[in-house]
Formats: structure tokens, C-alpha cells, sequence
């Protein structure tokens, strides 16, 4: 069982996470970054179970996300 | 049970907000650069030459050792760098307007003379910096700011493909192309930037390395059609592998 956490001051809320994630985890959620960009942050969905595979660290243009298992 | 990370922001990534638009892979390019100055245990032994292009204060986050050259010169400074210093790694990192317009002679030249050092051109098949312009990579068809009814072969001629001309020069040892938006190409681009490095420690001439960017700002798609895009405007002209090794 994975997780992953998003740092809302680097990330610019593009969505190649989610768009890439192999598990469907993630979501637009509902708070917005920090950094000025003013889009949302992905977030986990419930119900899901992430793996811990970090596909969506490995695209992230911003390094924003952090996985821990 | 103790949680483990799996995958975390290098230590040489200053952890501060990059210049670039959301969604350009620059941010990308450079991730692979600290995790290979890691993996390969060569920070204290890499300088980065940087030519002009929005990754000039995209670079600001790294925490490598870098010097910029005047737009187009970075191979030529990157040259008398690698002369004075022939032990310590030296990348350049030029945007395809850097290398492959106004520095496409200075490129050309130092794969000619085989210098020893390793080039990375980032391909965003435009002029991102100043707006958004064709640039000499923008393939056909493709509408740019300075080509709004797409680059036509009559006014604008045919897109050059820069990994394909170096490696015709005896100079240039190793020569590849790769992309950056799935994680399967992130990775392969990885491989392929190690193969060309780990050939420079090996003193073997010139490597080079292109790397397909997105540029959504220019493409002006949104981030989900990105892929999409890029499989229909990019990578037919520009096809991915490992065009020279030796
Ligand atoms: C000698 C000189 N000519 C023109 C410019 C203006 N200029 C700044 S960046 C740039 C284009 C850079 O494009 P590219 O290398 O493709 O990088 P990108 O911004 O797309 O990453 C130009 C023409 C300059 N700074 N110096």
C-alpha cells in the first residue's frame, strides 16, 4: 500500500500524474497550489490502492511528489 | 510498520518553484541531470554549460555546477573548458533554437573535431523563450507564432533533424534521440544521456543527446491532449533510437 504526498509550492497543477498513473489513483483534488499558478493539486482518490510504482514522481516536470510505501 | 520512500526530490534540486510553464518536460531534463550526477557519483566532477533559452533561469534550481554561454556558443565554451580541464565532465544544455539555429555551425564543429564532451539538446520544436517562434526542429504543418497557418514547405523548408546530421560526422561517437513525455521514454532518455556520459569518461569524442520536449504553451493543447499531439505532429518526423555508437 502506497502513498504519495504533493508539494503544493512547487506544483503547477499540469496533470501528467494522473494522466500517467497505471492504477487510475489520482485525481484533480480540490485544493489549489501555492505557487501562483492558482490550478489544483492532484490528489488520491478513495477507494483506490496505490502501489507505490512512482510513475507519477518519475513525470513530474516539477519534482513535486514524494512516494512512500 | 515503518513507511519507506520510495521516490523523493534529489538534494540537488534547490527546493524552490522553477521559471517554466506547467507542463514543459524541461523540469524533466533536469531531474534526469541530478539523479545521474547522483547515481553516477560525478557532482563534484560535472560542469554544465548552459546556451540561452527558458531553461536559463529554469537552470537556477540545480545545484550543479553550471556556466553560461552566449546564445549558440555553449559548445564553443563548452571546447576550451574541456581543454583546460580534460578530467572533469562537461555537458552542454541548449535549447533546439540554441543548437540548432544560431549555434548549428559551432555544434557541427565540435562533433567534427570530436571534442570530448557531451551535448543535450532539448527539442521543443521552438523558440520558447521569446514567444514562441518556429524554430529550425519545427516539423511541418506544425503552427507556431511566427507560422500561424503551419510551417509550410514553400516559405519555411523542411525541419532538420540534428541527432541524424551529427552522427554523420566521424568526430561524434555517439549519437541518440530520445523523448520525454511517457515514463517508459523518461527512462530510456535516461539510459540514453548515462550511455553518452559514461562514453565521455571514457575520453571517446563527441555524444549527443537530443530529448523531445512538450511545449503546451506553444502547442496550445491542453496538458491531457499533450501525447496525443506529440504522436501526431512530432514523433513521425522525429523518430526515437540510438543513431550512432562506436
Ligand atoms: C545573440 C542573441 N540572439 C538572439 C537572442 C534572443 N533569444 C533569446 S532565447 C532565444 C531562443 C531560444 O530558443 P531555444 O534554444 O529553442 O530554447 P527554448 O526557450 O525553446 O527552451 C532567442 C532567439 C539572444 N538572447 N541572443
Amino acid at each position: 500500500m502506497g502513498r504519495i504526498v504533493v508539494d503544493r509550492s512547487v506544483c503547477k497543477g499540469c496533470g501528467y500524474c494522473i494522466q500517467f498513473c497505471p492504477k487510475h489513483v489520482l485525481h484533480m483534488g480540490e485544493q489549489r497550489n501555492t505557487s501562483g499558478y492558482g490550478n489544483h493539486c492532484p490528489d488520491m482518490l478513495e477507494g483506490t490502492e496505490c502501489v507505490a510504482c512512482a510513475t507519477c514522481a518519475i513525470v513530474c516536470p516539477d519534482s513535486a511528489i514524494t512516494v512512500y510505501r | 510498520m515503518m513507511e519507506e520512500i520510495v521516490y523523493q526530490r534529489s538534494k540537488y534540486l534547490r527546493p524552490m518553484l522553477t521559471y517554466y510553464c506547467a507542463g514543459c518536460q524541461h523540469g524533466i531534463v533536469s531531474k534526469i541531470l541530478v539523479e545521474l550526477a547522483e547515481e553516477m557519483n560525478i557532482v563534484n566532477n560535472l560542469a554544465i554549460c548552459y546556451g540561452i533559452g527558458c531553461y536559463v533561469a529554469g537552470t537556477m534550481n540545480l545545484d550543479l555546477d553550471m556556466f553560461p554561454a552566449l546564445h549558440g556558443r555553449a559548445c564553443a565554451v563548452a571546447t576550451g573548458f574541456k581543454r583546460m580541464r580534460p578530467n572533469q565532465l562537461v555537458i552542454t544544455y541548449q535549447g533546439d533554437g540554441d543548437c540548432a539555429s544560431i549555434g548549428l555551425g559551432d555544434t557541427l564543429q565540435a562533433a567534427a573535431r570530436g571534442e570530448n564532451f557531451t551535448t543535450i539538446m532539448v527539442n521543443n520544436q521552438n523558440y520558447g523563450c521569446t514567444g514562441g517562434q518556429l524554430a529550425p526542429t519545427t516539423p511541418i504543418g506544425m503552427v507556431t507564432n511566427t507560422s500561424p497557418y503551419g510551417r509550410s514547405v514553400e516559405a519555411q523548408g523542411y525541419p532538420i533533424r540534428m541527432a541524424e546530421l551529427v552522427a554523420n560526422l566521424d568526430g561524434c561517437r555517439y549519437a541518440a534521440r530520445g523523448a520525454l513525455t511517457t515514463p517508459a521514454q523518461i527512462r530510456q532518455a535516461k539510459k540514453y544521456v548515462r550511455r553518452a556520459l559514461e562514453l565521455q569518461q571514457q575520453g571517446h569524442g563527441y555524444t549527443f543527446v537530443e530529448l523531445l520536449s512538450a511545449c503546451p504553451s506553444t502547442y496550445k493543447v491542453p496538458f491531457d491532449k499533450v501525447k496525443a499531439f506529440q504522436e501526431e505532429h512530432v514523433y513521425p518526423v522525429f523518430p526515437t533510437g540510438v543513431f550512432k555508437e562506436e
